[in-house]
């Protein structure tokens, strides 16, 4: 006899229990701390508040461990926490110049102002199992040197002094805020860095890939990456002058793209960029690609309907948050809709056999 | 969840509540027109209800009383995963029964019992734009719709009978609304279409679409259909075997491997309260 799809809610708080149980592991191995993994699973924690978009490390790593080092479900836990928070207002501009960089490259000079500095970088590491790892991960300590008091300028403003590279205009108008209003098309470029910046990580790196590979094609030098820890400072009402409230990590990229010119604007460099929180080497060139390739009404350039130009294709599927929910939620039940289309497959099924009988009737 | 006291009533802080009121009125004013709105993150997941949850979050008060249904059924997970989430959030008092309840959420289904002027029946909308599968850009839809030019769903359902004899949609089946909008009723069974026009206030919510449409209580929603090929509300052509009803949707359910069936209403308290007034006459 039948047995109602019943035991909805001990199910669930079953299901619960157990995946606790699960995340914790064999409780004879130590359980993780959070400060572990904030130390030392520091790039899983810089993309969960990337694209979790809430800059705070403690919160990053507790996310992690909770969901079991599931990123897109620690972003996840993230952005529903973010999404609570009170808004007090808004920081002045961060000052990236000013950077006090750890890592700083340039792949279009082979010297710059302010040095080429490799910092901490998987770049050179030959990708060799280190079986010492498995023992022990005790490190000794590195070679320092005093931090230069040199200015570090932006590599493009050499190009713009010579007017080799589009110049871009400044904007005071205050940017659009994707977590406030809904996304509309067509999106501002400060829009567009804003939904960059939050999107997945893996899907912005197989769009900028796309454009590599000639969907798009726009060869792109790396002007300039650097990683560094700048200041973030907000005016106060009630002083009326801004004051520094807090220090943040942020990558931020910019490339240089050959243009040959079009019907609005001369032969000149033109730039992409990225900017996003913590270490994020990948993700940077991945927006600043990206980027670029979506500028293409503004240079004037042809649209080849390659995905990375598109951007309604690239803005509505860069977010993992939507993007996982809307695909798993295909695990709920759905017989209702299924049944409809039994009854409706039976019906032009029956209708076409019949016709097929009476033809060979006739 | 321990820390309760650190959430606003119904979750969401009034702010949101205000701006998500304020894309339900415009929905109510515009029936069947979609209204963008800065749709949140929910703590579930996008697809899983989020619209649904930040309408009902909404319009929910203290003293409703909240009904929550998946596929007709109370007791599917999901259901019952929103239902705990606002007695938690908001503390609202719950309920099973269709005409209990002031709110009522569903994904799938309209209850089989009719419902009233002084209830709300708030959907679940997965692809609120009725448009998306003919043309995937939203800046083309909204001009389509602005323009009523909805020729290319007219073209879709003329395909449909050439190649099948039949209009071969049986959910989500588009309707237009008071003669103006083209409009998705959420994944609900065309059977339910004709409850549409209804006493009630109905509202859609897509969250991850960050939209939200409404049909106000009397107005007239239209199936597409041809005068020569009218609408036709089909469903399998069975009575409940718990209840006995020849008048509800039936979902339909393998009992063995050997094509051992049977159907039984996919409404659960339309079910259960003809099951007991029938056992309270015997």
């Amino acid at each position: 006899m039948y047995v109602a799809v019943k035991g909805g809610e001990r199910a669930i708080d079953n299901a619960h229990a157990w995946l606790a149980e699960e995340r914790r592991g064999d409780q004879s191995v130590t359980e993780l701390s959070v400060a572990q993994i904030r130390e030392q699973l520091s790039l899983a924690v810089n993309r969960v508040m990337a694209e979790g978009s809430l800059y705070d490390p403690d919160l990053a790593a507790l996310a992690i461990k909770q969901s079991r080092g599931d990123l897109i479900e620690a972003i996840f836990l993230i952005r529903a926490y973010r999404t609570t928070l009170p808004r007090f207002g808004a920081s002045q501009p961060v000052d990236t110049a000013a950077m006090r960089c750890d890592r700083r490259i340039s792949a279009t000079f082979k010297d710059v102002p302010g040095g080429q500095i490799l910092g901490p970088t998987f770049d050179y590491t030959h990708r060799l199992l280190d079986f010492k790892l498995a023992a022990e991960g005790e490190v000794d300590a590195t070679a320092s040197a005093p931090a230069s008091d040199d200015p570090v300028p932006h590599v493009t403003g050499f190009l713009n002094r010579d007017g080799l590279i589009q110049q871009e205009t400044p904007d005071d108008a205050p940017p659009p805020d994707l977590t406030r209003e809904p996304l509309e098309f067509p999106a501002t470029r400060s829009l567009r860095q804003q939904a960059l910046a939050r999107g997945d990580e893996g899907f912005l790196l197989g769009m900028a890939y796309s454009t590599q590979r000639g969907y798009a094609r726009n060869h792109a030098f790396v002007g300039e990456l650097r990683i560094g820890a700048v200041s973030v400072e907000m005016e106060i009402p009630e002083l009326g002058f801004a004051i520094e409230i807090g220090e943040i990590t942020l990558t931020e990229c910019e490339t240089v793209n050959q243009f040959t010119g079009s019907k609005t604007e001369p032969p000149q460099f033109t730039r992409g960029y990225g900017l996003i929180f913590g270490q994020s080497e990948r993700k940077a060139l991945s927006v600043a690609l990206v980027d670029r390739a979506l500028r293409w009404a503004e240079l004037g350039e042809d649209f080849e309907a390659a995905p990375a130009q598109d951007e309604e294709f690239v803005l509505s599927h860069a977010d993992n948050v939507q993007a996982t929910g809307f695909l798993e939620h295909i695990k709920l039940p759905h017989y209702v809709d299924f049944q409809s289309e039994l009854e409706l497959i039976r019906c032009i099924r029956a209708e076409a056999q019949s016709a097929q009988h009476q033809e060979a009737a006739e | 969840m321990t820390n309760d006291a650190q959430y606003n009533f119904a979750y969401l802080d009034e702010q949101t509540k205000r701006m998500i009121r304020r894309a339900i009125l415009k929905g109510v004013a515009i029936p069947g027109y979609q209204v963008p709105f800065a749709s949140r993150e929910m703590p579930m997941p996008y697809g899983w209800g989020t619209g649904g949850v930040q309408v009902s979050a909404a319009v929910l008060t203290p003293d409703d009383t909240f009904k929550v249904i998946d596929q007709g059924a109370d007791d599917t997970t999901n259901a019952v995963s929103i239902r705990r989430f606002f007695q938690k959030t908001a503390g609202v008092a719950v309920t099973e029964r269709t005409s209990e309840a002031s709110v009522i959420q569903t994904r799938h289904r309209i209850p089989e019992e009719p419902l009233r002027e002084d209830q709300i029946l708030v959907y679940q909308v997965p692809i609120p734009e009725p448009l998306r599968f003919l043309e995937p850009r939203e800046s083309e839809t909204r001009k389509m719709h602005s323009l009523q030019e909805y020729g290319l769903m007219h073209v879709k359902l003329y395909e449909d009978i050439t190649r099948h004899g039949q209009i071969a949609t049986s959910y989500a089946y588009p309707v237009r609304v008071e003669g103006r909008y083209v409009m998705d009723p959420s994944p609900i069974p065309k059977f339910d279409n004709p409850k549409l026009e209804m006493d009630a206030i109905q509202l859609f919510g897509a969250g991850r679409e960050q939209r939200i449409y409404a049909i106000p209580p009397h107005t007239s929603v239209a199936s597409l259909d041809f005068d020569d090929h009218p609408f036709d509300p089909a469903k399998a052509d069975h009575p409940c075997v718990l209840c006995g009803t020849e008048e509800s949707y039936l979902d339909e359910v393998i009992t063995d491997d050997e094509g051992g069936r049977m159907f039984v209403c996919s409404d659960t308290d339309f079910c259960r309260s003809r099951q007991s007034h029938s056992e309270a006459r015997r």
